[in-house]
């Protein structure tokens, strides 16, 4: 598989303040690839240096085969943008700046125009002025779905959208991909949403790359937490490497465990005899808390 | 109500510097004037023949109001005839900041949403502005008093100052109620403003009309005629119409949602036909044109027929002091092109910064997301910055000399083609601060500002040839010719030049 996107040791640096320190981002052709990482950590920059708005202080980068900066104008035909602050022209209603932005794209398919139209139950006739938060986003979101480009590139997509239109984005863009390949990159704080949608993911912290990889494979990073009534004592689970809170109560051990050492630890429990054991599956949830705030 | 006071330390502060600046700026001239006309004039016979003079010149009548008397006091009042105008303007400036802009810009509802009445952004704004104006005031008749004028007309004549400043300044309080956008309250209450001015010029300059100054409150204030008649009424007058549009604005306060006006949006249409980046700019920028033009129309209507009205302009200035000649030569009509040029300045500016308000509000962005490059989109806004000036001018031109009379029209058109270069040099600075210092980009106003007291107050106040020779209008000759339409115009295409390889190179949205 081609790369659509190639970031290497990407620095920028505003003034004295380094706010990218050697980011690495990674999407191959034809993924939808999670773009996450804690405010300020640097989301919104990178992208607009992928774009071409904002100039690399160091580093290497590469979209669609091309330089973002110098072949802005031609890499713009074949990509599509939804910032993460979504403001339109006042005086303009919602029709006209889809319409606008398709056409500075370069046309853009009516007929899934109005079927996103209709299916975000979205009024083009109002003044940009008169929209809510949901739906300025909205616009912006039918100007991106609607065109052809082959690359997605969306900041935060659904802040403001209700959860019902939050499904409709999410089924939007399942069908698009299954329809087109096409790549997005999905630069978002809600989980759920990256879960569904994402093949791979790539957290930031702080303007340095932490994680990157499938969902499936960061899944092995969290830890499992068990819960078991134990026939006799158990003997050394707290000198495993992987195991964390270990609280044992008579006959009753809880503790986490990471992925590595799941099976270490069970054997230790088989070994006093097991009444009754459940375990919690890890969560993404914990996993980004972790990364997060490490 | 709850809460202004703590809108007031907001605005204070984020106003430190430009506030105190203005008033205490503004304020000290006419003391400046007393000084330079004590040098200009040493006796009282000298002052009483440039009084003959200048009451007698419709140039100067149109543009300070009426002169009565020839003490240095009354001369210095008269010649400060224009203050109200550019007070007037500031005012009004500074509540629409306070208030729609604010609102506009989502702020009020972060602020409403605390302990803040909803009367409280309208009052921290008029109470801040009138503040300003009152300090306007006691430096005015302090500085005036020490140039050894009496009491009473000093006192008098910084009251008429301050309260012409508040009169818009309400007005400028009610209008941002009118429309959700800040953009249109400011065009409403310019019209206004320039409305009073325009019935005030007719009026005094053509005594078949004199009523019109008395129904302009700009002409109110002339009416005082401080140092002379001292007459109070016409500052009754003005105190009334305060009071009743505060009324009006706090009852238009709590009619209207936050974020609303009265004017409410209807909807438009459910596909576009705009095309590329210059549609897109023709959309953005049509209604200030034509707004303009409209504009730029009635003044040239209005300086045309009270020019016709006067039958030997030529005469009349014959012996005019230098002072009149540097506002373009000996003739009236010459002297309002110098006016209009510097008005159009003024759009140009404004047209130019359109270019930071789209980058600021996040539009530059979505645009040059699409394959619309960078040069590309800046064109399509300097486009209207240059020639939508040039279309005012043109239109201004041309209804002035056609209605001062067929023989004027060829002498007034190139008189305002010849003011188009120095234009052109203000809003290419516009570009080139745009694109290297973005966040200082109206910076550029203070340009005008400049350009504004160098033309109108430079001669009087002695300022070194050096000084005057920093505005582009001192450069422009009373007629079309061709050294300075050249220099002109290449310094313009240098510094929009400059404008243009800085932004291609930095950062958007900038810091
Ligand atoms: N033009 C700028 N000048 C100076 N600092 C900036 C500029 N733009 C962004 N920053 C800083 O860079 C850091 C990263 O900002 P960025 O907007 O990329 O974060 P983000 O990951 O998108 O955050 P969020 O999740 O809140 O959208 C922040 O600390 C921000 O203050
Ligand atoms: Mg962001």
């Amino acid at each position: 598989m081609t790369e659509a996107i190639g970031v290497t040791g990407l620095v920028k640096s505003f003034g004295r303040t380094q706010v990218l320190n050697g980011l690495d981002l990674h999407v191959e052709a034809g993924e939808v690839h999670g773009f996450l990482g804690p405010n300020g950590a640097g989301k919104s920059t990178t992208i607009r240096i992928l774009l071409g708005l904002m100039r690399r202080s160091g580093g290497d980068v590469r979209l669609l085969g091309g330089d973002p900066w110098s072949d802005a104008t031609a890499l713009h035909r074949r990509l599509a943008y939804v910032p993460g602050d979504v403001t339109l022209w006042p005086t303009l209603t919602g029709g006209e700046v889809i319409d606008l932005l398709g056409q500075l794209r370069g046309g853009l398919n009516r007929r899934r125009r109005d079927e996103l139209l209709d299916r975000f139950d979205l009024d083009p006739r109002k003044k940009a002025r008169t929209y809510s938060k949901g739906n300025r986003q909205k616009v912006a979101l039918v100007a991106a779905l609607a065109s052809d480009a082959e690359l997605l590139i969306l900041d935060e997509p659904t802040s403001g959208l209700d959860p019902l239109m939050e499904e409709v984005f999410r089924q939007v863009v399942l069908e698009e991909h299954r329809r087109g390949g096409r790549t997005v990159l999905l630069s978002s704080h809600i989980l759920t949403e990256v879960e569904a949608l994402c093949h791979r993911l790539t957290i930031i912290r702080e303007g340095r790359t932490v994680e990157t990889g499938t969902l499936a494979s960061l899944r092995h990073l969290t830890r499992t937490t068990i819960d078991a009534e134990l026939v006799g004592a158990v003997n050394g689970l707290g000198t495993l490497p992987g195991v964390h809170d270990l609280r044992v109560d008579d006959h009753h051990v809880t503790f986490d465990v990471d992925t590595e050492t799941l099976e270490p630890a069970l054997r230790k429990l088989i070994d006093a005899g097991v009444r009754s054991l459940t375990s919690k599956p890890p969560t993404l949830e914990e996993l980004f808390l972790r990364q997060y705030a490490r | 109500m709850t809460g202004t006071g703590t809108l007031i330390r907001l605005i204070l502060r984020r106003d430190r510097v430009l506030l105190p600046l203005w008033a205490i700026l503004v304020a000290l001239i006419p003391a400046g004037y007393a000084s330079s006309f004590k040098g200009l004039f040493p006796t009282a016979a000298d002052l009483a023949g440039y009084a003959r003079v200048s009451m007698s010149s419709p140039g100067f009548i149109a543009l300070y109001g009426p002169l009565r008397g020839d003490s240095l006091g009354e001369i210095v009042a008269w010649r400060a005839g224009f203050f109200p105008v550019i007070i007037g303007l500031i005012s009004l400036l500074t509540v629409i900041r306070h208030t729609r802009t604010e609102e506009e810009a989502g702020r009020t509802e972060l602020i409403g949403s605390g302990i803040v009445g909803r009367h409280a952004a309208f009052a921290a704004a008029l109470i801040t502005t009138v503040g300003a104006n009152l300090v306007l005031f006691a430096i005015i008749s302090v500085t005036m008093i020490g140039q050894g004028q009496p009491v009473g007309g000093s006192v008098l004549l910084g009251l008429s100052f301050a309260l012409s400043g508040c009169v818009f300044a309400a007005l400028g309080a009610v209008t941002a109620q009118l429309s959700g956008s800040a953009r249109t309250a400011r065009s409403i209450a310019i019209v206004v403003l320039g409305v009073a001015f325009v019935l005030r010029l007719a009026g005094d300059v053509d005594t078949g009309v004199s009523w019109l100054s008395w129904v302009s409150p700009i002409g109110w204030v002339q009416h005082v005629f401080a140092y002379g008649e001292n007459d109070v009424l016409p500052l009754l007058l003005a105190l009334l119409l305060v009071a009743g549009l505060v009324v009006l604005g706090s009852v238009l306060v709590s009619r209207r949602d936050v974020g609303e006006g009265l004017i409410a949006a209807r909807p438009g249409p459910a596909t576009g036909t705009i095309s590329g980046p210059i549609g897109l700019a023709w959309r953005l920028h049509r209604g200030v044109l034509t707004g303009w033009i409209l504009g730029f129309a009635a003044l040239g209507l209005v300086f045309g027929g009270v020019a016709s009205s006067i039958a030997d302009l030529a005469a009349d200035n014959s012996d005019l002091a230098a002072i009149l000649r540097r506002l373009g030569g000996n003739s009236f009509l010459v002297g309002m092109i110098a006016v209009l040029g510097l008005i159009a300045a003024a759009y140009g500016v404004q047209a130019a910064l359109r270019l930071r308000d789209e980058e600021a509000t996040g539009h530059t962005e979505a645009i040059l997301a699409t394959p619309v490059g960078r040069l590309r989109w800046l064109a399509s806004h300097v486009v209207f910055s240059l020639l939508g000036p040039a279309a005012a001018l043109l239109v201004g031109g041309l209804l002035c000399g056609l209605t001062a009379g067929g023989h004027q029209l060829a002498t007034v058109l190139g008189a305002a083609a010849a003011q188009l270069p120095a234009v052109w040099v203000l809003t290419a600075l516009t570009v080139l601060l745009f694109g290297a210092f973005p966040r200082q980009a109206s910076a550029a106003w203070g340009a005008v500002a400049a350009c504004f007291l160098i033309l109108m107050m430079g001669a009087v106040l002695g300022l070194d040839q050096w000084v005057l020779d920093l505005s582009p209008f001192t450069h422009v000759g009373h007629g079309l010719s061709a050294t300075p339409f050249v220099t002109l115009t290449a310094i313009a295409a240098v510094l929009a030049t400059a404008g243009t390889l800085a932004f291609r190179h930095r950062d958007i949205p900038s810091a």
